[in-house]
């Protein structure tokens, strides 16, 4: 069997003592600054990334796998047990874990979703690990045309499911994109927008960013609220393992959502949120046994599908990443991000030139997920303590990580300036009420759209039309115009809205 | 006319101008044709796109009636000037300023001021408690960044080094 040969290599390449070291730190660190209120999956991995450039690159990848999963985990904590999600696929995740923790039920809450997580994650590498071969094919059929489409695909589903107001959204993409465009041109030597200033020819760091915009945005909004809207109260967590009965509800709940979740997240822009909320749906609509808490109001079939959900969802969305180079979502275009640091251009010859590498990073997922339910479920008591520390000896040293880790990305106060610039940009974002979510996305993705669509009309000689005639390309472009009607019909555009609510 | 969303209304003049600005400094670069597209074609096409976002983000604002009038409500002038100063004395002190006469301080330095100007952002401002912070922050990078992560980094004021 070529999977279990695969999956050998991999297993052979990440169970290094020294690997296993790493994604336990990744693990720690991921939860630790996951847990803290308001900061979520994307702005963990901007803080830590710089934390990783010293590393080879599977050790570094295989840290930022086990912070992904920390970090995920550590927003589905806060979600349960102070109702803040810290990203937004935990957010429906808060309607029925919250009100279990206030039931003094935190405990089953927060195992089911670690429990329901890592069950998901298994099947999700499974499924990344036998479909990511194939594929990789598909992905060498794939001309500038089709992967200009599917990058438009991805950028429409990142946001009709992302964020409130959509045209803003588009706006936000848009910007995005033209951020990306700073710099030298690739094909002509051309410095674009950079002012004369030597440092803008290689283009903005995307961690300055990512950085300036969620770190330091995030900050000042958030201390900009009244003290009294910030604290955090901790019920007490008493009962750490769900009872038999619950069992028995959380385990066709979490076989559903790993379903869902596996399918939605190789769509690109599907991944965790759309998993997690479609999931959440569908158990709503599965009759109540008798005896059976309603939902909303502390069921923990409401905690285990959408957590088992949105970690298949994100386990099968590196598959887009993996085969095709493009990145499902704002984690992933970090993901991007960080594998170029370490030279490694993501996309289908990763698997061939360098199988060790591509099948230990997906080794070393099963591995994130493995660690972090040993990690959580003893240490779910300490995780709330941390919950404990005060806000304002919390934001100076978050302040502080940020600082050191955009200088140490080139060593340059340069960076220090934009993150700076960046901060205020973000605080802008938040006051003007447009998510900055996208915007990270279309400015990893700036470039290579820019590259495609170059190199696809050149080959059409300046023909639009390649884009709908060929029938891959047309196929993609109408799966993103089909989401975009989706979500301006009107019944949809309410329950966008009543999802997005529960997260202010 | 009244503006019925402030919100979107600021956020569609952002787009407007930033999609503007970007499509006017594209026509600077050669722009080319379709078949062979110069530096200058991308971000024409997606400055004029965004330009027409923002125009029509503006647009509704003035004409979509919303509950509140969406606010954009004060601006925390507070946290946003001791956050982004503490990130700028943070730099200035890492790497020095020539231009204005500051030598490099180094990491140790540059943490302690990052601490005490972002602290005073927040409600709460405690000299002792700031001190004590400062002081574990400061060891924790040590160790973290330059110990186990040998970043290269000045650590110490560059006159006390010489």
């Amino acid at each position: 069997m070529d999977l279990f040969n695969n999956l050998a290599i991999g297993f052979g390449a990440a169970f290094t003592l020294q690997n296993l070291l790493y994604c336990f730190i990744g693990c720690v660190l991921g939860t630790l600054i996951g847990v803290l209120p308001g900061i979520g999956p994307v702005a963990t991995i901007a803080m830590l990334l710089p934390a990783t450039y010293a590393l080879p690159p599977l050790a570094a990848l295989i840290m930022l796998a086990g912070i992904y999963y920390g970090a995920q985990y550590g927003g589905s904590t806060t979600a349960i047990l102070v109702n803040l999600p810290g990203e937004s696929s935990s957010v429906v995740t808060t309607i029925d874990g919250y009100q279990m923790a206030r039931q003094g039920r935190a405990g089953p809450a927060l195992a089911a979703a670690g429990m329901g997580s890592f069950f998901a994650g298994c099947v999700g590498t499974l499924i990344l690990a036998s479909f990511a071969a194939p594929l990789t094919e598909v992905a060498f059929k794939f001309g500038p045309a089709e992967y200009f489409s599917l990058m438009v695909l991805g950028l429409i589903g990142a946001v009709v499911l992302a964020s409130g107001s959509l045209i803003k959204a588009i706006g936000m993409i848009m910007l995005g994109l033209l951020m990306g465009l700073i710099g030298t041109d690739v094909n002509s030597g051309v410095a674009r927008y950079s002012f004369d200033i030597p440092e803008l020819t290689d283009g903005i760091g995307f961690i300055t960013i990512a950085m300036g915009v969620f770190g330091y945005g995030e900050i000042i909004s958030n201390l900009s609220k009244k003290d009294e809207d910030r604290e955090v109260f901790t019920a007490k967590v008493h009962g750490l393992f769900p009872t038999l009965a619950d069992f028995k509800h959380m385990l066709p709940a979490v076989l559903r959502g790993t379903t869902i979740g596996s399918c939605l997240g190789i769509l690109p822009g599907g991944g965790a949120l759309l998993s997690a909320f479609a999931a959440y749906t569908i158990e709503k609509k599965i009759k109540l046994k008798p005896g059976e808490i309603a939902f909303g109001k502390g069921n923990i079939r409401g905690v285990a599908a959408p957590e088992s959900a949105n970690n298949a969802g994100s386990q099968t969305s590196f598959i887009p990443l993996l085969t095709l180079g493009i990145p499902p979502n704002a984690v992933m275009a970090l993901m991007v991000g960080a594998m170029t640091i370490h030279n490694i251009q993501p996309g289908p010859q990763v698997m061939t030139s360098n199988p060790q590498l591509f099948w230990g990073l997906i080794a070393s997922m099963w591995l994130g997920n493995a660690m972090l339910i040993i990690l959580n479920l003893p240490l779910i008591g300490i995780w709330i303590k941390l919950l404990t520390i005060p806000y304002r000896w919390l934001f100076p040293a978050i302040v502080l990580f940020c600082a050191i880790g955009v200088y140490s990305t080139n060593n340059n106060t340069f960076d220090i300036w934009m993150v700076a610039i960046f901060g205020v940009v973000g605080y802008t974002f938040i006051k003007l009420g447009c998510e900055p979510a996208p915007l990270l996305l279309g400015f990893i993705l700036g470039p290579m759209m820019e590259e495609n669509l170059r190199r696809a009309m050149l080959l059409s000689r300046g023909d639009w039309s390649v884009f709908v005639t060929r029938p891959l390309s047309a196929s993609l472009l109408a799966v993103a115009v089909l989401l975009l009607i989706i979500v301006l019909l009107p019944s949809m555009k309410s329950k966008r809205e009543n999802v997005f609510k529960e997260e202010d | 006319m009244k503006i019925k969303s402030q919100k979107d209304f600021f956020a569609g003049l952002m787009y407007l101008v930033i999609g503007g600005a970007f499509a006017w400094g594209a026509t600077g670069y050669t722009v080319g044709k379709a078949s062979r597209m110069g530096p200058g074609y991308f971000p024409l096409l997606l400055g004029s796109i965004l330009a027409l976002i923002g125009a029509f983000v503006l647009f509704k604002a003035m004409v979509v009636d919303t509950e509140d009038g969406e606010k954009i409500g004060s601006i925390a002038w507070k946290p946003l000037g001791y956050i982004i100063g503490s990130n700028l004395a943070f730099g200035i002190l890492l790497g020095g300023l020539p231009s204005i006469g500051v030598p490099a301080m180094g990491l140790i330095v540059a943490i302690f001021a990052l601490v005490f100007i972002a602290s005073r952002a927040g409600d709460v401002y405690k000299v002792k408690e700031v001190f004590i912070l400062s002081i574990v922050l400061a060891i924790l990078s040590y160790l973290a960044f330059i110990k186990l992560l040998n970043l290269q980094f000045q650590v110490w004021p560059s006159f006390i080094v010489n």
